[in-house]
């Protein structure tokens, strides 16, 4: 590809549009020489290979711990009675919510026609994939039996014609979280093909030409490749729409189904959905912002996207602050002797530390973002992304732990606090996800190189001659 | 080289009977470990590393121990056997039999009947013809069959500690006994508990007349005299002084039983009697009080004078307005009254009670005064101490101590044990090899009381032939077989001991038809003991100087007694009636006094007595009187076996004999360290919910339906579902919670009958005990003087069951009789049912917690029900079991299940009745009737879960007169 004459026109409205989201200076050719090169020419350097091996000794952990978990048995986490579900199932919503942003931006923001979504997709979805592949880790292991949950959960014709419970949420979510793992799956892949083949064509070792070539499936960039290509991303968004929402409503329905104060509440879908996408954004924002410095590529991510990513942090934000205060409001309101008391002992029982933590990660940190400079400040933007994923953990805390340990009977009251394996896990699925993201990092493209090459410039010249 | 002082100090510190073959052993020296790790395989280190590893290891410790002594149960011999053709008699292969026996607890029998599956001895229930027991069976007894099985009990004969035989032994015996012959055994002694058993007190009386010089002495740590009982029935003003008759003591469950009955306000009966409590730590009976006062164990005896005062004894002296009140009420019921001075009471407490029972016109009518039950009363700290004397006096040369563990539970002021040494011959006979073991040469393992012949006495005096339902699984002796061994008949058997004693008392021709029936019955009839006249009140009993500053108060535990249970997993793990406390005694003092002296819950505290001194965590009691500090004796085991190793502080350590029971001078001195306890209950409160729904009878008398008031069950017609409607069987229970004592026999029957595993300290104090049935208490009022309340909680069926809905896998699922099942094969264990239970009474398999390697423990299981495995949910099934059993039995007969005839196993032994079990369609049935009371009330019914499950109000009977 010939890269194009440099234009001395003013630039037209959708140029300069453009302009905010690709650096100065970079043509066709450049943008696929900078991201091929990532994965094709770049040294393997020690501080990648030293990175990789903390993720991937971490990861080695989550899978002693889940070993452990399988010989001795579920209670080597904290778990008790009354509250069976500690870290296992806070997690399991926290991966689960971070995925969330993935999808919007590849699905959602590819049908409004966002075009800033493009360099933060590739890896935005890759994220999704890695932390549903983190969170399905967690219902499973969270189970007494794991081995037969692993499949009894699903609707199988079998000889006793024993069928699951379709009443229960839990059966739900094995249908919500199995399809958007598929849908994610299929999503990420399809956009990769083009890319795929790029690498490909570039590649000069035999074994890197060959595996790229199985995984192009015979791209050759063709028009009707390209006419496909397109259709099946469209469908495959369209699939991929109300997975956004739908996936996070029936997690949000584990709870929201329950008799228990402070889970029965019908604020939870839209509040649940709002933090999903809240705590993914912030994820994505931790990742991007270390990315685009390590790889250079400050001119594919820059200040525009992580600007629009702050704003729709705020935004989300303040749909889950309104969570928080309608969940009081109601438990107030209902009159409800066991609702308010849950909510008062969230404020001033054994576990207020967590909620106030909560209320300052959650609702008052996001605040700074309604301020331009502040949001221009990437220092400060990571660091935000971080409170934001701490906020979020503590919202399933204290959402699940303390609705859970003083309910309805005061007999029953206890506490909980995770275990050494609570935390083993967790943290391991930390390094799984990590080790996953490195490899994802060395071995494919992290941003689409097609996808690229359409929001240059020259290329709204192009659209435009069409 | 050796330390042999490091070697002291390790074995200390060891936790569980260790045994060792030599110092480089214990010394753990590096040649010795060589040679242990060349000869046996490292087994020890699955010791280290966390819970599941010591699990583990107890399980393949336990396996090892048990194989080792069960070679004659389990092995088949090697001679040919021949499998029977005929069946024999009555044994059908899955159907249980009963056998009639009885258990002994300080003296005092509580007859039972015995589960008996193919000859395995699972679980005890009362014998409804026993006058201690009319069906019902306490914690301890129900426990006892645990106790069995334990794999630490002693299983061989030792001398020294080294593995010997019964034959070895007895040679041993004849010598050291013909030495004694020459000198008309002055220098035998036979040290026993109190001795009620007239075969055992005969062969004791043989010994002696053979030796007269040899001496006889009984110790007992917590020895109620067997001189009196009550006839609670006929009172309908009760006051106890220091007085747990409703839960412990000779005869408390046919007390707790009238004084339910007479407290029941149902059809005609309209009124309930009425019980005042004084008492300086709060118990079941104070809990169950229509008016309770705290006081100190050293102002009983004012508080007892005041009241007396008011009815004519004694000098008159100021008396508070609430004793006045309480001296009318006595008053006003003459004959029908009753004062109950507790066991532990002073000896002027106790006069002064009698003297008001005098006054009042008890005596025959409410209290009954009998010949002594015990086969020579007497005063057994006394008996221990001259013994000691004697002991260090040289005077004794051979002791053979038949039970007991004095060297353990021996008052701190009486050196039995270092005068132990200067004996030269002793011999033990005990079911485990404990404190007073590891003293004496010889040990010789105890048959448990299910595994022998004999015969004991109740509180009445009724006897029973206790029969044996199993060979003894570690070839033990009964204390008989031994005694029969010192009369040169060591091979003589139990059996025939009992049996001959027998035919001397009853020569009929008709002896062999008279004694099938007395052991088949568990009852001999006509051996009660004589009523006599009551005894001149000794007025002047010695009057104790007043306490100033802390008193410390001695109580055997509601548990593990005095420390005989131990070992007993199911005892530790029950959570004491008051305290909700397991696997721990402690320093209970009441809210004011921790204040005071600003301690908290789990502190640990050094309590110094007399310069004794002994640590202890304290734990705060609302109830308890202030400046007064209970501890429970029991604890601190050093050789109690793998379960009661290091649980909790010895009090013994403690107690002098002249403050048995309560001393003052008491310091208390906060170490700053904390001490983890398990509790299974730790809040007070009910928040002020309506959970415990309670009324002064006054009120139900205005507003019979009160309970009902207290919440807003929706109707039916809300549902979006169709009605269900039950054909056949609605099965359901209600719960009276007037009748409701708290006891915990229902936990322990459960328990047994339902195969709950022991899940251990830490496991409980994680929030992971599998009790099926739980007894909530709540506190409500001051701290100082509150109300308590208990209640029962199992799995309450509900109809519209929350947890049903949210299992993914459908493993709990509604019987077309309206139970709550649980399909346990099905189970994947996701929780949510636990989450979405209002009731919390579900109990999920955390860990391995069922035992399946433990051979001996794989015996006491029931075989009717599921032994679950790990990870998987469980819960109250209605006893499931029993209703089935009863079901095909009644369509065997082609006849409905008759009302009454399926009783879950906690309704079977509760002592009240409280539980009521039965066909909801069936208007006539009882459960159907109390239901229609206007007490009756589902717990949570708000929640519009229907309850199979309800409970009725509970009712008091407070004095008009005082204020509350």
């Amino acid at each position: 590809m010939e890269p194009d004459q440099t234009q001395i026109e003013p630039l037209t409205l959708g140029e300069q549009r453009r302009a905010e989201l690709v650096g100065p200076g970079h043509s066709f050719a450049t943008v696929t020489d900078k991201i091929s090169s990532i994965v094709l020419t770049r040294k393997t350097t020690l501080g990648f290979l030293g990175a990789f091996t903390v993720a991937f000794g971490l990861a080695m952990m989550l899978f002693y711990t889940l070993a452990y978990v399988v010989v001795v048995g579920v209670g080597a986490f904290g778990v008790n009675v009354p509250v069976g579900w500690g870290f296992d199932i806070i997690n399991f919503v926290w991966w689960i919510g971070i995925g969330h942003a993935g999808t919007l931006i590849s699905a959602i923001l590819l049908l409004l026609r966002q075009q800033w979504r493009t360099s933060i997709n590739r890896f935005a979805e890759a994220m999704t994939l890695f932390a549903v592949a983190c969170a399905a880790l967690y219902p499973i292991m969270h189970t007494g039996r794991p081995w037969l949950a692993i499949y009894w959960l699903f609707p199988y014709p079998n000889t006793m014609g024993l069928w699951p419970q379709f009443r229960s949420p839990l059966i739900w979510d094995v249908f919500a979280v199995s399809t958007y793992a598929t849908v994610s799956a299929l999503f990420w892949f399809v956009g990769l093909i083009p890319d795929l083949a790029t690498l490909r064509d570039r590649a000069t070792a035999r074994f890197a030409r060959f595996a790229y070539g199985m995984l192009a499936m015979g791209w050759r960039g063709s028009a009707m490749h390209w006419h496909r290509y397109e259709t099946a991303s469209l469908l495959l968004a369209g699939l991929a729409t109300p997975l956004v929402v739908s996936v996070h409503t029936i997690v949000s329905f584990d709870f929201a189904v329950s008799v228990l104060p402070g889970w029965h509440a019908t604020i939870f879908p839209p509040y649940f959905v709002a933090g999903a996408i809240y705590s993914g954004f912030a994820m994505v924002m931790t990742l991007a912002i270390p990315l685009r410095v390590v790889y250079g590529l400050e001119d594919f991510i820059t200040l525009r996207h992580l600007q629009n990513m702050a704003k729709i942090i705020l935004a989300t934000g303040l749909i889950v602050a309104y969570g928080y205060m309608m969940e009081a409001f109601t438990a107030w309101y209902s009159g409800n002797e066991y609702e308010r008391f849950m909510i008062l002992n969230r404020l001033k029982g054994p576990y207020a530390v967590m909620y106030w933590a909560l209320i300052a990660c959650n609702v008052i940190a996001p605040q700074i973002l309604w301020f331009g400079k502040l949001r221009r400040n990437v220092a400060l933007l990571f660091a935000m992304s971080l409170v934001v994923n701490v906020g979020m953990w503590l919202e399933r805390y204290v959402i699940i732990v303390t609705s859970l340990h003083r309910d309805f009977l005061p007999s029953s009251w206890g506490l909980y606090s995770g275990s050494k394996w609570d935390w083993s896990m967790y943290i391991g699925t930390i390094g799984l996800f990590l080790t996953l993201l490195f490899l994802f990092i060395r071995f494919l493209p992290m941003i689409s190189i097609f996808e690229m090459r359409t929001i240059l410039p020259q290329a709204e010249v192009k659209e435009e001659g069409q | 080289m050796l330390h042999l002082d490091q070697i002291r100090r390790k074995l200390e510190a060891e936790r569980g009977p260790r045994y060792w073959q030599s110092l480089e052993e214990l010394a753990e020296t590096e040649g010795f470990q060589e040679f242990l790790y060349r000869e046996f395989p490292r087994q020890a280190s699955e010791w280290e590393g966390d819970e599941a590893g010591r699990r583990r290891f107890l399980k393949l410790m336990g396996a090892s121990l048990a194989l080792a002594g069960l070679m004659a149960c389990t092995r088949q011999p090697d001679e040919k056997i021949v499998p029977y053709v005929r069946q024999p008699e009555e044994i059908v292969p899955g159907k249980p039999l009963f056998f009639a026996t009885a258990f002994t607890l300080g003296g005092a029998a509580t007859g039972v009947l015995v589960e008996s599956h193919m000859g395995r001895p699972t679980k005890i229930e009362g014998n409804p013809d026993h006058p201690a027991s009319l069906g019902a069976a306490d914690a301890l007894t129900q426990a006892s069959v645990l106790g069995l099985y334990d794999p630490d009990r002693s299983q061989t004969v030792t001398r020294f500690g080294q593995i010997s035989s019964w034959d070895k032994f007895t040679s041993h015996l004849r010598e050291a006994l013909a030495d004694q012959k020459a000198q008309q055994g002055a220098g035998l002694r036979i040290l026993t508990e109190v001795v009620t058993s007239p075969a055992l007190a005969a062969q004791i009386q043989a010994v002696l007349k053979a030796y007269p010089q040899a001496r006889w002495h009984q110790y007992e740590p917590a020895h109620i005299p067997l001189d009196r009982h009550y006839k609670i029935e006929n009172a309908d003003v009760i006051l106890a002084l220091d007085s747990d008759f409703l839960t412990s003591g000779p005869g408390h469950l046919r007390y707790a039983r009238a004084f339910a009955d007479r407290r029941r306000v149902r059809g005609e009966r309209t009124a309930m009697n009425r019980l005042y409590a004084v008492e300086p730590s709060p118990s079941p009976t104070g809990a169950k009080a229509d008016h309770r006062w705290a006081a100190r164990a050293s102002e009983m005896e004012g508080v007892a004078a005041a009241i007396a005062a008011e009815l004519g004894i004694g000098d008159k002296a100021p008396v508070p307005k609430w004793a006045k009140a309480v001296a009318a009420d006595l008053a006003r019921h003459k004959g029908s009254s009753l004062v109950i001075a507790g066991p532990y009471t002073s000896a002027a407490v106790q006069a002064l009670a009698d003297a008001m029972n005098q006054a009042l016109g008890n005596v025959g009518k409410t209290v009954i005064f009998t010949e002594p039950v015990e086969a020579r009363p007497e005063d057994p700290v006394a008996s221990l101490r001259a013994l000691t004397g004697e002991m260090q006096g040289g005077t004794v040369e051979m002791l053979l101590i038949v039970g007991g563990n004095p060297a353990y539970n021996a008052p701190a002021d009486v050196a039995f044990r270092d005068a132990l040494s200067k004996v030269k011959l002793r011999i033990r006979l005990g079911l485990y090899e404990d404190e007073t073991s590891e003293a004496c040469q010889w040990h010789i393992p105890e048959a448990h009381y299910l595994e022998s012949w004999s015969d004991t006495r109740a509180f009445d005096g009724t006897v029973t032939i206790q029969q044996p339902l199993i060979a003894p699984l570690y070839r033990g002796k009964s204390a008989h077989e031994l005694l029969a061994a010192c009369m040169d008949q060591p091979e003589r058997g139990g059996y025939d001991i009992v049996k001959s004693y027998w035919q001397t008392r009853h020569p009929a021709a008709d002896f062999e038809g008279w004694w099938r029936k007395a052991v088949h019955d568990g009852v001999v009839p006509g051996t009660a003991a004589a009523v006599r006249n009551a005894p001149a009140p000794a007025m002047k009993a010695e009057s104790r100087p007043a306490v100033q500053g802390l008193e410390i108060v001695f109580r055997p535990d509601p548990c593990v007694h005095d420390g005989r249970f131990s070992n007993n997993g199911w005892l530790q793990e029950l959570p004491k009636p008051l305290t909700k406390l397991t696997w721990d005694n402690a320093a209970l003092l009441s809210v004011a006094t921790a204040e005071r002296l600003g301690l908290q819950s789990g502190d640990e505290v050094e309590l110094q007595l007399r310069s004794r001194r002994v640590k202890a965590s304290a734990w705060i009691l609302p109830g308890q009187a202030n400046d007064s500090v209970t501890v429970h004796l029991g604890y601190g085991r050093t050789r109690a076996g793998r379960v009661g190793a290091g649980a909790g502080f010895n009090a013994y350590a403690l107690r002098a004999s002249d403050a048995l029971w309560s001393g003052g001078g008491l310091e208390l001195r906060k170490t700053g360290r904390k001490v983890q306890l398990a509790v299974t209950h730790g809040h007070w409160q009910m928040e002020g919910r309506a959970i415990v729904r309670s009324a002064p009878i006054e009120e139900y008398k205005k507003e019979p339906a009160f309970a009902r008031h207290m919440e807003h069950a929706p109707p039916k017609e809300l549902s979006l579902y169709p009605e269900i409607k039950y054909e056949g069987h609605a099965w359901g229970m209600a719960i009276d919670l007037t009748a409701c004592n708290g006891c915990n026999a229902c936990v322990v029957a459960c328990q047994s009958e339902n195969n709950i595993p022991v899940v251990g300290k830490d496991q409980v104090a994680k929030g992971r005990e599998m009790h099926w049935i739980r007894v909530d208490r709540y506190f409500e009022g001051s701290l100082d003087h509150p109300a308590v309340h208990h209640q029962p909680v199992l799995c309450m069926h509900c109809e519209n069951a929350p947890c049903e809905v949210v299992c993914p896998v459908a493993a709990t699922v509604h019987s077309s009789e309206g139970l709550n099942d649980m399909v346990y094969n099905r189970c994947v264990g996701t929780r949510y049912c636990s989450h979405n239970c209002p009731y919390k009474v579900r109990r999920f398999n955390f860990l391995l917690y069922s035992d399946f390697v433990n051979e001996t423990v794989a015996m006491q299981k029931n075989p009717d029900v599921t032994v679950r495995s790990r990870g998987v949910m469980e819960k109250c099934s209605y006893c499931v079991q029993r209703i089935n059993a009863a079901r095909i039995e009644a369509e065997k007969e082609d006849r409905e299940v008759r009302d009454g005839e399926i009783q879950t196993a906690c309704q079977q032994t509760c002592p009240t009745q409280a539980i009521v079990f039965g066909n909801l369609n069936d208007v006539s049935s009882r459960v159907a009737k109390m239901k229609a009371e206007e007490l009756n009330y589902g717990l949570l019914a708000d929640l519009n879960t229907r309850p199979r499950t309800t409970y009725l109000a509970s009712l008091s009977n407070p004095n008009p007169e005082i204020e509350a």
